[in-house]
Protein backbone atom coordinates (compact mmCIF):
# COMPACT_ATOMS: atom_id res chain seq x y z
CA UNK A 1 0.00 0.00 0.00
CA UNK A 2 1.28 3.55 -1.07
CA UNK A 3 -0.21 6.14 0.55
CA UNK A 4 0.62 10.12 -0.09
CA UNK A 5 -0.24 13.00 1.23
CA UNK A 6 -0.78 16.60 0.10
CA UNK A 7 2.23 16.17 -2.66
CA UNK A 8 2.79 20.16 -4.27
CA UNK A 9 5.29 20.83 -6.81
CA UNK A 10 6.21 23.37 -8.10
CA UNK A 11 8.24 24.34 -11.32
CA UNK A 12 9.76 28.17 -10.71
CA UNK A 13 6.02 29.49 -10.37
CA UNK A 14 4.05 27.33 -12.76
CA UNK A 15 1.93 25.30 -10.11
CA UNK A 16 2.44 21.41 -11.34
CA UNK A 17 0.60 19.56 -7.95
CA UNK A 18 -1.28 21.24 -5.74
CA UNK A 19 -1.82 19.00 -2.68
CA UNK A 20 -2.81 15.52 -4.11
CA UNK A 21 -3.62 13.00 -1.40
CA UNK A 22 -4.42 9.35 -1.77
CA UNK A 23 -3.71 5.80 -0.86
CA UNK A 24 -3.07 3.07 -3.88
CA UNK A 25 -3.83 -0.43 -2.30
CA UNK A 26 -2.10 -3.48 -2.24
CA UNK A 27 -3.19 -5.94 -5.52
CA UNK A 28 -4.85 -3.52 -7.30
CA UNK A 29 -4.57 -1.45 -10.44
CA UNK A 30 -4.47 2.03 -9.31
CA UNK A 31 -4.67 4.50 -12.50
CA UNK A 32 -3.94 8.15 -12.25
CA UNK A 33 -6.61 9.38 -14.67
CA UNK A 34 -6.52 13.07 -16.26
CA UNK A 35 -5.82 15.36 -18.94
CA UNK A 36 -2.21 15.53 -20.77
CA UNK A 37 -0.29 18.39 -18.84
CA UNK A 38 -1.83 17.98 -15.54
CA UNK A 39 0.83 16.56 -13.73
CA UNK A 40 0.65 12.71 -13.79
CA UNK A 41 4.10 11.76 -14.81
CA UNK A 42 4.93 14.71 -12.20
CA UNK A 43 3.05 13.10 -9.38
CA UNK A 44 4.39 9.47 -10.42
CA UNK A 45 8.20 10.68 -10.27
CA UNK A 46 7.41 12.41 -7.00
CA UNK A 47 6.18 9.31 -5.33
CA UNK A 48 9.48 7.65 -6.44
CA UNK A 49 11.64 10.10 -5.24
CA UNK A 50 12.81 11.41 -9.01
CA UNK A 51 11.62 14.82 -8.55
CA UNK A 52 11.47 15.90 -4.61
CA UNK A 53 8.06 17.21 -3.79
CA UNK A 54 7.83 21.15 -2.58
CA UNK A 55 5.79 19.39 0.37
CA UNK A 56 3.99 16.55 1.51
CA UNK A 57 5.20 12.79 2.12
CA UNK A 58 4.95 9.47 1.06
CA UNK A 59 5.13 5.97 2.65
CA UNK A 60 5.53 2.18 1.24
CA UNK A 61 3.75 0.41 3.03
CA UNK A 62 4.03 2.21 6.55
CA UNK A 63 7.68 3.40 5.57
CA UNK A 64 8.08 6.82 4.96
CA UNK A 65 9.64 7.33 2.23
CA UNK A 66 10.32 11.49 1.07
CA UNK A 67 13.16 12.90 2.69
CA UNK A 68 13.98 9.33 4.69
CA UNK A 69 17.70 8.38 4.96
CA UNK A 70 19.47 7.56 2.11
CA UNK A 71 19.72 3.43 2.81
CA UNK A 72 16.00 3.51 3.16
CA UNK A 73 14.99 4.94 0.43
CA UNK A 74 17.39 2.66 -1.84
CA UNK A 75 15.71 0.10 -0.09
CA UNK A 76 12.45 0.84 -1.18
CA UNK A 77 13.68 1.55 -4.58
CA UNK A 78 15.25 -1.57 -5.19
CA UNK A 79 11.18 -2.98 -5.06
CA UNK A 80 10.06 -0.63 -7.36
CA UNK A 81 9.59 -1.58 -11.17
CA UNK A 82 9.08 1.58 -13.47
CA UNK A 83 8.20 2.27 -16.82
CA UNK A 84 8.83 5.21 -17.78
CA UNK A 85 6.47 7.59 -20.44
CA UNK A 86 9.73 7.81 -22.68
CA UNK A 87 10.54 4.15 -22.17
CA UNK A 88 14.12 5.20 -21.23
CA UNK A 89 15.97 1.87 -22.44
CA UNK A 90 19.74 1.80 -21.47
CA UNK A 91 20.70 2.73 -25.50
CA UNK A 92 24.02 0.98 -25.22
CA UNK A 93 22.28 -2.44 -24.40
CA UNK A 94 20.70 -5.10 -26.86
CA UNK A 95 17.12 -5.14 -25.40
CA UNK A 96 17.93 -8.66 -24.08
CA UNK A 97 21.15 -6.83 -21.57
CA UNK A 98 17.98 -4.09 -20.93
CA UNK A 99 15.90 -6.88 -19.38
CA UNK A 100 18.36 -8.98 -17.65
CA UNK A 101 20.09 -5.32 -16.06
CA UNK A 102 18.02 -5.12 -13.06
CA UNK A 103 17.80 -8.91 -12.32
CA UNK A 104 21.95 -8.27 -12.56
CA UNK A 105 21.96 -5.57 -10.26
CA UNK A 106 19.05 -6.23 -8.10
CA UNK A 107 19.45 -10.18 -7.79
CA UNK A 108 21.91 -13.03 -7.23
CA UNK A 109 20.28 -15.21 -9.95
CA UNK A 110 22.85 -16.71 -12.33
CA UNK A 111 23.34 -16.18 -16.12
CA UNK A 112 20.76 -18.92 -16.40
CA UNK A 113 17.82 -18.47 -14.41
CA UNK A 114 18.54 -14.64 -15.27
CA UNK A 115 18.17 -14.96 -19.51
CA UNK A 116 15.09 -17.96 -18.67
CA UNK A 117 13.46 -14.81 -16.88
CA UNK A 118 14.68 -12.14 -19.94
CA UNK A 119 13.28 -14.79 -22.49
CA UNK A 120 9.80 -14.99 -20.66
CA UNK A 121 9.34 -11.54 -19.75
CA UNK A 122 9.89 -10.78 -23.40
CA UNK A 123 7.09 -13.66 -24.34
CA UNK A 124 4.71 -11.94 -21.80
CA UNK A 125 5.21 -8.60 -23.88
CA UNK A 126 5.28 -10.37 -27.30
CA UNK A 127 8.80 -9.85 -28.35
CA UNK A 128 10.43 -12.85 -28.07
CA UNK A 129 13.06 -12.79 -31.20
CA UNK A 130 14.12 -9.53 -30.47
CA UNK A 131 16.67 -10.23 -27.59
CA UNK A 132 19.50 -8.72 -29.52
CA UNK A 133 17.80 -5.98 -31.09
CA UNK A 134 19.26 -2.51 -29.79
CA UNK A 135 16.70 0.30 -28.62
CA UNK A 136 17.16 2.16 -31.87
CA UNK A 137 15.69 -0.41 -33.97
CA UNK A 138 12.71 -0.68 -32.09
CA UNK A 139 9.44 1.09 -33.17
CA UNK A 140 7.58 3.63 -30.25
CA UNK A 141 5.56 0.56 -29.44
CA UNK A 142 7.96 -2.13 -29.11
CA UNK A 143 10.20 0.07 -26.90
CA UNK A 144 7.40 0.61 -24.02
CA UNK A 145 6.92 -3.30 -24.43
CA UNK A 146 10.75 -3.39 -23.82
CA UNK A 147 10.19 -1.29 -20.86
CA UNK A 148 6.97 -2.85 -19.40
CA UNK A 149 9.30 -5.96 -19.59
CA UNK A 150 12.32 -4.31 -17.82
CA UNK A 151 10.07 -3.08 -15.38
CA UNK A 152 8.29 -6.81 -14.41
CA UNK A 153 11.65 -8.50 -15.01
CA UNK A 154 12.80 -8.59 -11.42
CA UNK A 155 9.66 -9.56 -8.95
CA UNK A 156 8.59 -6.07 -8.23
CA UNK A 157 6.66 -5.02 -4.90
CA UNK A 158 5.77 -1.51 -6.06
CA UNK A 159 4.91 -1.20 -10.24
CA UNK A 160 4.60 2.23 -11.78
CA UNK A 161 3.56 2.19 -15.56
CA UNK A 162 3.83 5.86 -17.18
CA UNK A 163 0.97 5.33 -19.87
CA UNK A 164 2.17 1.19 -20.52
CA UNK A 165 -0.33 1.30 -23.81
CA UNK A 166 0.23 4.72 -25.16
CA UNK A 167 1.56 4.30 -29.26
CA UNK A 168 0.54 0.61 -29.18
CA UNK A 169 -2.85 -1.01 -31.41
CA UNK A 170 -5.95 -1.47 -29.42
CA UNK A 171 -4.98 -5.18 -29.43
CA UNK A 172 -1.42 -5.02 -28.48
CA UNK A 173 -2.78 -2.29 -25.65
CA UNK A 174 -5.42 -4.70 -24.41
CA UNK A 175 -3.14 -7.16 -24.03
CA UNK A 176 -0.52 -5.23 -22.15
CA UNK A 177 -3.27 -3.90 -19.91
CA UNK A 178 -4.13 -6.99 -18.93
CA UNK A 179 -0.84 -8.20 -18.39
CA UNK A 180 -0.45 -5.84 -15.96
CA UNK A 181 -3.44 -6.27 -14.10
CA UNK A 182 -2.43 -10.40 -14.21
CA UNK A 183 1.00 -9.82 -12.58
CA UNK A 184 -0.64 -7.28 -10.13
CA UNK A 185 -2.96 -9.70 -8.98
CA UNK A 186 -0.59 -12.94 -9.19
CA UNK A 187 2.05 -11.61 -6.67
CA UNK A 188 -0.44 -9.40 -4.91
CA UNK A 189 1.57 -5.88 -5.80
CA UNK A 190 1.08 -2.32 -5.34
CA UNK A 191 0.55 -0.78 -8.98
CA UNK A 192 -0.08 2.55 -10.11
CA UNK A 193 -1.10 3.47 -13.64
CA UNK A 194 -0.73 6.73 -15.51
CA UNK A 195 -2.90 6.59 -18.66
CA UNK A 196 -5.80 9.09 -20.32
CA UNK A 197 -6.69 5.50 -22.16
CA UNK A 198 -10.79 4.83 -21.06
CA UNK A 199 -10.40 1.68 -22.59
CA UNK A 200 -8.04 1.05 -19.96
CA UNK A 201 -9.65 2.25 -17.16
CA UNK A 202 -12.78 0.32 -18.26
CA UNK A 203 -10.94 -2.92 -18.54
CA UNK A 204 -8.45 -2.91 -15.76
CA UNK A 205 -8.93 0.15 -13.18
CA UNK A 206 -9.48 -1.11 -9.91
CA UNK A 207 -9.37 2.46 -8.03
CA UNK A 208 -9.25 5.08 -10.30
CA UNK A 209 -8.20 8.76 -9.55
CA UNK A 210 -8.94 12.49 -11.44
CA UNK A 211 -5.97 14.81 -11.88
CA UNK A 212 -7.05 18.19 -13.40
CA UNK A 213 -4.85 20.78 -12.98
CA UNK A 214 -2.77 19.44 -10.36
CA UNK A 215 -5.69 18.74 -8.07
CA UNK A 216 -7.47 15.33 -7.48
CA UNK A 217 -10.63 15.83 -8.19
CA UNK A 218 -12.27 12.21 -8.15
CA UNK A 219 -11.22 8.88 -6.58
CA UNK A 220 -13.43 5.73 -7.19
CA UNK A 221 -13.98 2.74 -9.15
CA UNK A 222 -14.53 2.00 -12.54
CA UNK A 223 -18.03 0.98 -12.13
CA UNK A 224 -18.73 4.40 -10.49
CA UNK A 225 -16.72 6.55 -12.63
CA UNK A 226 -19.68 6.96 -15.16
CA UNK A 227 -22.00 7.98 -12.90
CA UNK A 228 -19.64 10.69 -11.28
CA UNK A 229 -20.95 14.51 -11.05
CA UNK A 230 -17.57 16.08 -12.03
CA UNK A 231 -18.05 18.07 -14.72
CA UNK A 232 -14.65 18.04 -15.60
CA UNK A 233 -14.32 14.41 -15.01
CA UNK A 234 -17.47 14.13 -17.39
CA UNK A 235 -16.11 16.23 -19.89
CA UNK A 236 -12.91 13.97 -19.74
CA UNK A 237 -14.56 10.64 -20.07
CA UNK A 238 -17.21 11.42 -22.84
CA UNK A 239 -14.59 13.82 -24.93
CA UNK A 240 -15.20 10.80 -27.36
CA UNK A 241 -18.75 10.38 -27.35
CA UNK A 242 -19.50 14.40 -27.27
CA UNK A 243 -17.50 14.20 -30.56
CA UNK A 244 -19.51 11.20 -31.88
CA UNK A 245 -22.88 13.60 -30.62
CA UNK A 246 -21.51 16.26 -31.94
CA UNK A 247 -21.34 14.34 -35.38
CA UNK A 248 -25.04 13.26 -34.56
CA UNK A 249 -25.32 17.05 -33.76
CA UNK A 250 -23.62 18.05 -37.27
CA UNK A 251 -26.39 15.57 -38.97
CA UNK A 252 -29.40 16.54 -37.71
CA UNK A 253 -28.48 20.52 -38.27
CA UNK A 254 -28.01 19.26 -42.05
CA UNK A 255 -31.45 17.35 -42.37
CA UNK A 256 -32.98 20.70 -40.34
CA UNK A 257 -31.04 23.04 -43.00
CA UNK A 258 -32.72 20.88 -45.80
CA UNK A 259 -36.29 21.17 -44.29
CA UNK A 260 -35.91 24.55 -43.89
CA UNK A 261 -34.94 24.83 -47.33
CA UNK A 262 -37.65 22.43 -47.94
CA UNK A 263 -40.37 25.31 -46.04
CA UNK A 264 -38.60 27.88 -47.39
CA UNK A 265 -39.94 26.92 -51.00
CA UNK A 266 -43.56 26.15 -49.35
CA UNK A 267 -43.58 29.92 -47.87
CA UNK A 268 -42.95 31.36 -51.06
CA UNK A 269 -46.03 29.96 -51.59
CA UNK A 270 -47.32 30.71 -48.53
CA UNK A 271 -50.08 33.40 -49.64
CA UNK A 272 -52.48 31.26 -51.61
CA UNK A 273 -51.98 28.40 -49.07
CA UNK A 274 -51.96 27.39 -45.33
CA UNK A 275 -50.56 28.94 -42.37
CA UNK A 276 -48.60 26.44 -40.14
CA UNK A 277 -45.56 26.05 -42.61
CA UNK A 278 -45.05 29.66 -41.84
CA UNK A 279 -45.30 28.69 -37.92
CA UNK A 280 -42.82 26.11 -38.40
CA UNK A 281 -40.37 28.40 -40.07
CA UNK A 282 -40.69 30.85 -36.76
CA UNK A 283 -40.17 28.10 -34.77
CA UNK A 284 -37.11 27.08 -36.16
CA UNK A 285 -35.54 30.32 -35.61
CA UNK A 286 -35.60 29.58 -31.63
CA UNK A 287 -32.81 28.54 -30.01
CA UNK A 288 -32.71 24.76 -30.10
CA UNK A 289 -31.75 22.55 -26.74
CA UNK A 290 -29.34 20.52 -27.67
CA UNK A 291 -30.32 16.96 -27.62
CA UNK A 292 -31.61 15.06 -29.98
CA UNK A 293 -35.10 15.26 -29.80
CA UNK A 294 -34.65 18.96 -29.90
CA UNK A 295 -36.35 19.95 -33.01
CA UNK A 296 -38.92 17.54 -33.29
CA UNK A 297 -40.13 18.64 -29.82
CA UNK A 298 -39.86 22.22 -31.04
CA UNK A 299 -41.95 22.04 -34.02
CA UNK A 300 -44.44 20.15 -31.74
CA UNK A 301 -44.90 22.78 -29.52
CA UNK A 302 -44.81 25.62 -31.95
CA UNK A 303 -48.08 23.75 -33.72
CA UNK A 304 -49.44 23.67 -30.20
CA UNK A 305 -49.52 27.42 -29.87
CA UNK A 306 -51.17 28.11 -32.78
CA UNK B 1 31.96 29.84 -10.81
CA UNK B 2 32.41 29.26 -7.46
CA UNK B 3 28.61 27.62 -6.97
CA UNK B 4 29.70 25.28 -9.96
CA UNK B 5 32.93 24.36 -8.01
CA UNK B 6 30.76 23.84 -4.87
CA UNK B 7 28.06 21.76 -7.20
CA UNK B 8 31.38 20.01 -8.56
CA UNK B 9 32.69 19.04 -5.29
CA UNK B 10 29.89 17.52 -3.91
CA UNK B 11 29.15 15.73 -7.25
CA UNK B 12 32.51 14.37 -6.81
CA UNK B 13 31.66 13.54 -3.30
CA UNK B 14 28.52 11.46 -4.06
CA UNK B 15 30.76 9.13 -6.53
CA UNK B 16 31.97 7.74 -3.02
CA UNK B 17 29.15 7.29 -1.42
CA UNK B 18 26.47 4.13 -1.53
CA UNK B 19 28.79 2.72 -4.37
CA UNK B 20 27.64 -0.40 -6.11
CA UNK B 21 29.42 -3.60 -5.73
CA UNK B 22 32.75 -4.16 -6.43
CA UNK B 23 32.44 -6.61 -9.02
CA UNK B 24 29.92 -4.59 -10.89
CA UNK B 25 32.17 -1.42 -10.56
CA UNK B 26 35.30 -3.65 -11.78
CA UNK B 27 33.53 -4.92 -14.92
CA UNK B 28 31.90 -1.02 -16.04
CA UNK B 29 36.24 0.21 -15.29
CA UNK B 30 37.08 -2.20 -17.78
CA UNK B 31 34.36 -1.62 -20.34
CA UNK B 32 35.19 1.99 -19.81
CA UNK B 33 39.00 1.44 -20.08
CA UNK B 34 39.11 -0.49 -23.58
CA UNK B 35 36.31 2.19 -25.08
CA UNK B 36 38.80 5.42 -24.09
CA UNK B 37 42.02 3.28 -24.91
CA UNK B 38 40.60 2.04 -28.13
CA UNK B 39 38.71 5.70 -29.58
CA UNK B 40 42.00 7.29 -28.30
CA UNK B 41 44.45 5.39 -29.68
CA UNK B 42 44.87 6.52 -33.21
CA UNK B 43 44.45 10.08 -32.73
CA UNK B 44 47.05 10.15 -29.81
CA UNK B 45 49.53 8.55 -32.15
CA UNK B 46 49.41 10.84 -34.90
CA UNK B 47 49.58 14.15 -32.82
CA UNK B 48 52.33 12.72 -30.96
CA UNK B 49 54.26 11.48 -33.90
CA UNK B 50 54.13 14.82 -35.62
CA UNK B 51 54.49 16.74 -32.28
CA UNK B 52 58.16 15.19 -31.86
CA UNK B 53 58.27 15.50 -35.67
CA UNK B 54 57.73 19.32 -35.81
CA UNK B 55 59.93 19.48 -32.62
CA UNK B 56 63.03 17.64 -34.13
CA UNK B 57 62.67 19.65 -37.20
CA UNK B 58 61.76 23.41 -35.34
CA UNK B 59 64.94 22.34 -32.53
CA UNK B 60 67.07 21.92 -36.01
CA UNK B 61 66.76 25.30 -36.95
CA UNK B 62 67.26 27.57 -33.96
CA UNK B 63 70.48 24.96 -32.99
CA UNK B 64 72.25 27.15 -36.32
CA UNK B 65 75.55 26.62 -34.30
CA UNK B 66 78.77 24.83 -34.99
CA UNK B 67 79.49 25.05 -31.07
CA UNK B 68 76.59 23.20 -30.04
CA UNK B 69 76.38 19.17 -30.85
CA UNK B 70 74.03 18.20 -33.42
CA UNK B 71 73.08 15.52 -31.01
CA UNK B 72 71.75 18.19 -28.82
CA UNK B 73 68.53 17.72 -31.08
CA UNK B 74 67.64 14.88 -29.56
CA UNK B 75 68.06 15.54 -26.25
CA UNK B 76 65.99 18.68 -26.30
CA UNK B 77 63.20 16.63 -28.12
CA UNK B 78 63.32 13.99 -25.39
CA UNK B 79 62.85 17.09 -22.64
CA UNK B 80 60.26 18.49 -24.49
CA UNK B 81 58.35 15.62 -25.47
CA UNK B 82 58.65 13.96 -21.78
CA UNK B 83 58.03 17.25 -19.86
CA UNK B 84 55.47 18.78 -21.62
CA UNK B 85 54.31 17.76 -24.49
CA UNK B 86 53.45 14.18 -24.37
CA UNK B 87 51.05 14.34 -21.60
CA UNK B 88 50.26 18.25 -21.65
CA UNK B 89 49.29 17.90 -25.69
CA UNK B 90 47.96 14.41 -25.34
CA UNK B 91 45.37 15.29 -22.48
CA UNK B 92 44.19 18.21 -24.18
CA UNK B 93 43.62 16.22 -27.14
CA UNK B 94 41.86 13.64 -24.94
CA UNK B 95 40.29 16.37 -23.57
CA UNK B 96 38.25 17.04 -27.03
CA UNK B 97 37.97 13.23 -27.74
CA UNK B 98 36.78 11.57 -24.44
CA UNK B 99 35.56 14.84 -22.45
CA UNK B 100 33.26 15.48 -24.97
CA UNK B 101 31.79 11.28 -25.33
CA UNK B 102 31.89 11.76 -21.61
CA UNK B 103 29.35 14.44 -21.73
CA UNK B 104 27.69 13.75 -24.65
CA UNK B 105 27.06 10.12 -23.23
CA UNK B 106 25.87 11.25 -20.16
CA UNK B 107 24.00 14.36 -21.04
CA UNK B 108 21.35 12.26 -23.23
CA UNK B 109 20.84 9.25 -20.83
CA UNK B 110 19.81 12.46 -18.73
CA UNK B 111 17.65 13.85 -21.10
CA UNK B 112 16.30 10.36 -21.96
CA UNK B 113 15.40 9.25 -18.61
CA UNK B 114 17.88 6.74 -18.35
CA UNK B 115 19.50 8.39 -15.65
CA UNK B 116 16.42 8.35 -13.75
CA UNK B 117 15.57 4.59 -14.39
CA UNK B 118 18.64 3.45 -13.11
CA UNK B 119 18.13 5.65 -9.86
CA UNK B 120 14.46 3.87 -9.60
CA UNK B 121 15.99 0.65 -9.02
CA UNK B 122 17.79 2.19 -6.41
CA UNK B 123 21.38 1.90 -8.16
CA UNK B 124 23.19 5.25 -7.04
CA UNK B 125 23.49 6.54 -11.04
CA UNK B 126 26.69 8.88 -10.26
CA UNK B 127 29.07 6.58 -8.50
CA UNK B 128 27.45 3.52 -11.27
CA UNK B 129 28.22 5.53 -14.51
CA UNK B 130 31.08 8.29 -13.70
CA UNK B 131 32.84 6.11 -11.18
CA UNK B 132 34.22 3.63 -13.45
CA UNK B 133 34.65 6.87 -15.96
CA UNK B 134 37.14 8.50 -13.99
CA UNK B 135 39.12 5.06 -12.83
CA UNK B 136 39.34 4.10 -16.27
CA UNK B 137 41.03 6.90 -17.68
CA UNK B 138 43.16 7.73 -14.87
CA UNK B 139 44.32 3.85 -15.87
CA UNK B 140 44.40 4.55 -19.42
CA UNK B 141 45.96 8.09 -20.11
CA UNK B 142 49.03 7.44 -18.49
CA UNK B 143 49.38 3.93 -21.26
CA UNK B 144 48.40 6.66 -23.62
CA UNK B 145 51.34 9.22 -22.63
CA UNK B 146 53.84 6.80 -22.47
CA UNK B 147 52.91 5.78 -26.51
CA UNK B 148 52.71 9.33 -27.34
CA UNK B 149 56.44 9.94 -25.71
CA UNK B 150 57.61 6.66 -27.54
CA UNK B 151 55.94 7.85 -31.02
CA UNK B 152 57.17 11.76 -30.35
CA UNK B 153 60.91 10.94 -29.82
CA UNK B 154 60.37 8.55 -32.65
CA UNK B 155 58.60 11.10 -34.92
CA UNK B 156 61.81 13.08 -34.36
CA UNK B 157 64.29 10.04 -34.94
CA UNK B 158 62.21 9.91 -38.34
CA UNK B 159 61.62 13.48 -39.37
CA UNK B 160 65.73 14.33 -38.12
CA UNK B 161 66.72 11.69 -40.28
CA UNK B 162 64.85 12.12 -43.42
CA UNK B 163 65.38 15.97 -43.32
CA UNK B 164 69.58 14.88 -42.59
CA UNK B 165 69.79 17.74 -39.43
CA UNK B 166 70.90 15.04 -37.36
CA UNK B 167 72.21 11.46 -38.13
CA UNK B 168 70.79 8.79 -36.46
CA UNK B 169 73.38 8.08 -34.25
CA UNK B 170 73.28 11.64 -32.97
CA UNK B 171 70.07 11.38 -32.49
CA UNK B 172 70.11 8.19 -30.25
CA UNK B 173 73.07 9.53 -28.49
CA UNK B 174 71.22 13.01 -27.80
CA UNK B 175 68.14 10.98 -26.50
CA UNK B 176 70.33 9.09 -23.89
CA UNK B 177 72.16 12.11 -22.97
CA UNK B 178 71.88 13.12 -19.28
CA UNK B 179 68.83 10.83 -18.82
CA UNK B 180 66.46 12.04 -15.42
CA UNK B 181 63.90 8.99 -14.78
CA UNK B 182 62.43 11.63 -12.82
CA UNK B 183 60.66 13.25 -15.58
CA UNK B 184 58.91 10.40 -16.62
CA UNK B 185 57.59 9.77 -13.27
CA UNK B 186 56.68 13.49 -13.59
CA UNK B 187 54.98 13.41 -16.42
CA UNK B 188 52.93 10.20 -15.59
CA UNK B 189 51.71 12.29 -12.06
CA UNK B 190 50.79 14.85 -14.39
CA UNK B 191 48.83 12.47 -16.76
CA UNK B 192 46.96 11.08 -13.66
CA UNK B 193 45.83 14.60 -12.57
CA UNK B 194 44.70 15.14 -16.08
CA UNK B 195 42.60 12.35 -16.99
CA UNK B 196 41.41 12.56 -13.50
CA UNK B 197 40.47 16.20 -14.38
CA UNK B 198 39.29 15.55 -17.56
CA UNK B 199 36.56 12.57 -16.83
CA UNK B 200 35.04 14.40 -13.38
CA UNK B 201 34.77 17.54 -15.07
CA UNK B 202 33.06 15.85 -18.43
CA UNK B 203 30.83 13.98 -16.04
CA UNK B 204 29.86 16.69 -14.22
CA UNK B 205 29.07 18.93 -17.18
CA UNK B 206 27.26 15.51 -18.90
CA UNK B 207 25.56 14.36 -15.85
CA UNK B 208 23.54 17.72 -14.84
CA UNK B 209 22.60 18.08 -18.18
CA UNK B 210 18.78 19.48 -18.30
CA UNK B 211 16.58 20.09 -21.19
CA UNK B 212 17.03 18.58 -25.26
CA UNK B 213 19.47 17.82 -28.01
CA UNK B 214 20.81 21.16 -28.08
CA UNK B 215 21.66 21.85 -24.10
CA UNK B 216 23.63 17.73 -24.76
CA UNK B 217 25.73 19.80 -27.41
CA UNK B 218 26.09 22.88 -24.85
CA UNK B 219 27.59 20.29 -22.04
CA UNK B 220 29.69 18.49 -24.15
CA UNK B 221 31.16 21.85 -25.73
CA UNK B 222 31.12 23.09 -21.66
CA UNK B 223 33.07 19.95 -20.71
CA UNK B 224 35.83 20.24 -23.16
CA UNK B 225 36.45 23.80 -22.82
CA UNK B 226 36.46 23.33 -19.13
CA UNK B 227 38.99 20.52 -19.06
CA UNK B 228 41.26 22.36 -21.40
CA UNK B 229 40.97 25.19 -18.67
CA UNK B 230 41.73 22.95 -15.80
CA UNK B 231 44.34 21.03 -17.98
CA UNK B 232 46.66 24.23 -18.57
CA UNK B 233 45.80 25.69 -14.66
CA UNK B 234 46.85 22.29 -13.55
CA UNK B 235 50.04 21.99 -15.39
CA UNK B 236 51.40 25.43 -13.90
CA UNK B 237 50.54 24.12 -10.14
CA UNK B 238 52.18 20.59 -10.98
CA UNK B 239 55.56 22.54 -12.39
CA UNK B 240 55.57 24.80 -9.67
CA UNK B 241 55.27 22.19 -7.00
CA UNK B 242 56.95 19.25 -8.28
CA UNK B 243 59.89 20.69 -10.84
N1 LIG C 1 11.25 19.30 -15.20
C1 LIG C 1 10.26 20.17 -15.40
N2 LIG C 1 10.50 21.49 -15.38
C2 LIG C 1 9.51 22.38 -15.57
N3 LIG C 1 8.24 22.06 -15.81
C3 LIG C 1 7.93 20.76 -15.85
C4 LIG C 1 8.92 19.74 -15.65
N4 LIG C 1 8.33 18.54 -15.74
C5 LIG C 1 7.04 18.80 -15.99
N5 LIG C 1 6.78 20.12 -16.05
C6 LIG C 1 5.47 20.74 -16.27
O1 LIG C 1 4.55 20.09 -15.44
C7 LIG C 1 3.32 19.94 -16.10
C8 LIG C 1 2.86 18.51 -15.96
O2 LIG C 1 3.72 17.66 -16.67
P1 LIG C 1 3.51 16.11 -16.71
O3 LIG C 1 4.63 15.56 -17.49
O4 LIG C 1 3.31 15.60 -15.35
O5 LIG C 1 2.17 15.98 -17.51
P2 LIG C 1 1.33 14.66 -17.76
O6 LIG C 1 0.09 14.77 -16.94
O7 LIG C 1 2.17 13.47 -17.53
O8 LIG C 1 0.95 14.82 -19.27
P3 LIG C 1 1.00 13.74 -20.46
O9 LIG C 1 -0.25 12.97 -20.37
O10 LIG C 1 1.05 14.57 -21.67
O11 LIG C 1 2.22 12.91 -20.24
C9 LIG C 1 3.52 20.38 -17.53
O12 LIG C 1 2.88 21.60 -17.70
C10 LIG C 1 5.01 20.54 -17.68
O13 LIG C 1 5.26 21.66 -18.46
MG1 LIG D 1 3.14 12.14 -18.68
Amino acid sequence: MIEIHNIHKAFGDKKVLDGVSGVFETGKTNLLLGASGTGKSVLLKCIVGLIKPDLGSVTFDGTYFTNNKLDIRQEIRRKIGMLFQSSALFDSMTVEKNVEFPLKMLTDMNKEERMERVNFCLKRVGLEGSNKKMPAELSGGMKKRVGIARAIAPHCTYLFCDEPNSGLDPQTALKIDELIKEITEEYNITTIIVTHDMNSVIEIGDKIFFLHEGKKLWEGTRDEIMDSNIKELNEFIFANRLMRDAKKVEEEEREEEEERQHNGQLSASQGKEKAPSEETVETQDEPQPENPEGPAATTQTGKDKV
Amino acid sequence: MLQSLGKYLLFMSTLFIRKESGRILFNRTIDEAILIGINSIIIVAIVSTFIGAVTCVQVAYNLDNAFIPRSTIGFMVREMTILELAPTITSIVLAGKVGSSIAGGLGTMQITEQVDALEVMGINSASYLVLPKVVAAILVFPMLVILAMFLSILGGYVAGTLSGEVTAQEYITGIRDQFIPYNITFALIKSVVFAFLISSISSFRGYYTTGGALEVGAASTAAVTNSVIAILIGDFVLAYLLL
